[in-house]
């Protein structure tokens, strides 16, 4: 496949690797943002070659991560009613809420249904006239335009029995949320390719200047990653903290105009809570007014819905690489990808689930030493 | 009541043949149903042993072991390129009696059918039931019938239960895995499940992806004409070869290290599995198996899975070791190592 096969090429990338560790003077801290990359790094193992010379913070990049409960919540009453068909991106359905999952209210009746494009679910709603179609719109600025073209249509066409539950977030917040933690220790980011495809990245000029830190556009592709890798290596030892696009094939310094006209049109900015991070000013979207009767909160009175998160979960603390999973005190006993207690566990790109493998491997390599000759053939 | 052969006899009104739907009354017992049996199903799946009709039918077995399998078929759609849910069926059931080494000698089949299913549907599902059937030498020596009110069923359900004759010189097991153990799959793997998915989600693709569904006996059959002291075989349905292998390395307590590189994912399939997110490793197969034979005879056995054109593309893709013992480890293109987990549950399309 072209465009791709290259960027999965491992002379490419171990060519990469080496150049990096050549190239650190000391360990680097890096995050990368978006959970694409997370399911990279972890798939490929590309944390584990590069030790010693850049460690990777896993990022609160994952919808289905930062997604808060309040938001689960009012998913799972509204996906509960006998008239509503529920429709959602699958990952989300595994997601724990309150007291049970979109998965569980679909067992006990509700009409729970994955689909893969926010139109899809318009598409339902329009071959069910009789029933509620509601769409889970969660992400970041790589969905919302779907979803603004979902609600956008649905007006077009007069579609009344379609609305959405949105959970729009956007990343420049995030980093500077992250930025201003007093304990961070996040010295460069890769930043969201396809968020930038969509937005452009001239957001995140004053971000670089202002906290001095180096921002790289990267891809999701191994060599794309380890490209950002060491993009993003290089500015911190030549002392440089500026905004560079490893993503050229895909970003354009502007963005996508038609794209980011069709958001700002649908969508305005709005305060959002981030599971884990609490509150963020300015760092989600909501539907506008004029938009207001595709609103589901508001079309099922769900909007009164508040929960405050589970006191052992520190997935905040893990979104921004405060702590590390095995560190806190609920991982791998109260919280296991079977029973998760928050969201980095759910998700297979999740940090606390990815380092719950690695934890498992190493758990059982040592328990190998012993067992292993015992064993008759 | 008077015989449908006498024009001039008086009759009762009873329904006539519905038309082109499965009804109630075709569950009923009565003629219905008789003519269900008679027209529908008898003329494909005809053999001595069916053809009596009798409560149970009557199967000579050789003495010594057998094998018994059962399992349950509820696929959606009910066709799909590649096959259907009949050919699944009988697929399916005699692949886990080959699983044990086994030679199939008859198979049963249940019919639970919804009412309001279209015949021309349910004549293409038992055509095709039957075209497996012959192609495996086994016939279909007992089956059943019933009709559930609309609603109550998602069209079609099968449930075949097959019967096999163990060699006992030849006994495969998933607690025989040992370290130094090769691993070989027979073929491209990933396919029936994304055919599925695709055909579900109304996908298309340049080319459909056709389900592998395929009888496996006879990749068995030339692995053990070969006397390599096969360990386990498996056919890596409902999870996959992921799950396949995780099954495996708890039955035996050993470590499994693969090879990403080494693994036969066709082109078609690695591009829908990243469209939609999925790991092609956790793909339901329906005509791949999983060998692990000793190091010694992997060649060998490779071989004789390349001679039948459905071991063509035959692969080592790993091995077992004695470190790690439960996990399967992944070795990336990279040379990174990412541990392959069971699933919690169903496979879910990712977002990002």
């Amino acid at each position: 496949m072209k465009y791709l096969s290259e960027y999965r090429d491992a002379e490419i990338a171990k060519a990469l690797i080496a150049r990096i560790k050549a190239r650190a003077t000391r360990p680097w801290t890096l995050m990368e943002v978006c959970g694409g990359q997370t399911h990279t790094i972890v798939r490929q193992g590309l944390d584990e070659m590069l030790e010693g010379a850049v460690e990777m913070i896993h990022g609160p990049g994952c919808p289905v991560c930062v997604t808060p409960l309040e938001q689960i919540d009012k998913a799972l009453a509204i996906a509960a009613r006998p008239e509503v068909i529920f429709t959602s991106f699958g990952d989300m359905l595994r997601v724990p809420g309150s007291d049970c999952d979109l998965q569980q209210v679909r067992a006990r009746g509700g009409n729970v249904k994955i689909v893969y494009s926010p139109l899809d679910a318009l598409a339902l709603a329009q071959r069910h006239p009789e029933k509620e179609v509601v769409f889970f719109a969660v992400g970041f600025e790589t969905t919302a335009p779907a979803n603004a073209m979902a609600v956008f249509r649905a007006r077009e066409l007069g579609v009344t029995n379609f609305s959405v539950l949105v959970s729009h977030v956007t990343v420049p917040p995030a980093i500077r949320a992250i930025m201003e933690a007093p304990d961070n220790r996040v010295q460069g980011f890769l930043a969201a390719g396809h968020v930038c495809a969509v937005m452009g990245y001239t957001e995140y000029e004053p971000i670089a200047a202002q906290y001095k830190v180096p921002i790289v556009v990267t891809g999701f592709e191994p060599v794309d990653i380890l490209e950002g890798m060491a993009m993003a290596v290089n500015q911190l030892e030549a002392g440089r903290h500026e905004v560079e696009n490893q993503y050229v094939r895909s970003v354009r310094r502007l963005g996508t105009e038609p794209a980011r006209a069709l958001v700002a049109k649908v969508f305005e900015l709005a305060d959002r809570p981030w599971r884990g991070l609490g509150e963020i000013k300015m760092s989600g979207l909501a539907l506008r007014a004029e938009f207001a009767a595709y609103d589901a909160e508001t079309k099922f009175g769900v909007s009164d819905i508040k929960v405050t998160e589970p006191a052992a979960c520190r997935a905040g603390e893990v979104l921004t690489g405060r702590l590390k999973p095995p560190q806190c005190e609920a991982f791998g006993t109260l919280c296991t990808p079977e029973r998760p207690l928050g969201a980095p566990m759910v998700s297979t790109e999740g940090a606390c689930s990815a380092y719950y493998n690695i934890a498992k491997y190493r758990t059982a390599d040592a328990d190998a030493v012993v067992s292993a000759p015992a064993r008759p053939s | 009541m008077t015989s449908p052969g006498n024009p001039v006899a008086l009759q009762c009104p009873v329904p006539l043949e519905a038309n082109d739907r499965v009804q109630l009354g075709h569950g009923s017992g009565g003629r219905l149903s008789a003519q269900l049996v008679a027209r529908h199903f008898l003329p494909h799946f005809e053999n001595p042993a069916l053809a009596q009709l009798g409560d149970a039918s009557i199967v000579n077995v050789t003495g010594g072991e057998i094998a018994i399998s059962t399992d349950s078929f509820v696929v959606q759609p009910l066709e799909f390129p590649g096959g259907n849910i009949g050919s699944l069926a009988v697929h399916g059931t005699l692949n886990d009696v080959a699983m044990m080494g086994a030679r199939a000698v008859c198979l049963t089949a249940g019919f639970i059918i919804e009412e309001g299913l279209s015949l021309d549907v349910l004549d293409r599902v038992i055509v095709e039931m039957a075209r497996a059937a012959r192609e495996a030498g086994v016939p279909i020596v007992a089956g059943d019938t019933k009709v559930v009110e609309r609603g109550k069923a998602d069209g079609l359900y099968i449930n075949t239960t097959g019967v096999g004759v163990i060699d006992p010189t030849f006994r495969p097991s998933p607690t025989r895995a040992v370290p130094g153990d090769v691993i070989l799959v027979s073929g491209a793997i990933g396919r029936h499940g994304m055919a599925i998915m695709a055909a579900r989600e109304g996908m298309s693709f340049e080319s459909a992806i056709t389900s592998d569904s395929a009888a496996l006996f006879p990749l068995v059959d030339n692995l053990r004409a070969t006397g390599v002291d096969v360990h386990v075989l498996r056919d890596p349905t409902r999870g996959g070869v992921a799950s396949a292998l995780n099954e495996i390395a708890v039955a035996s307590l050993v470590g499994i290290e693969i090879d990403e590189g080494a693994l036969p994912v066709p082109g078609d399939v690695r591009a829908a599995c990243e469209m939609l997110g999925l790991d092609p490793l956790y793909v339901a197969n329906e005509g791949v198996l999983v060998a692990f034979v000793p190091a010694s005879g992997a060649e060998q056995a490779l071989s004789a899975l390349r001679a039948h054109p459905l071991g063509e593309g035959a692969v080592r893709i790993g091995a077992v070791v004695a470190a790690h013992p439960r996990l399967v480890a992944l070795r990336t293109a990279l040379g990174g190592t990412r541990v392959v987990d069971l699933l919690p549950g169903d496979q879910l399309p990712r977002i990002c």
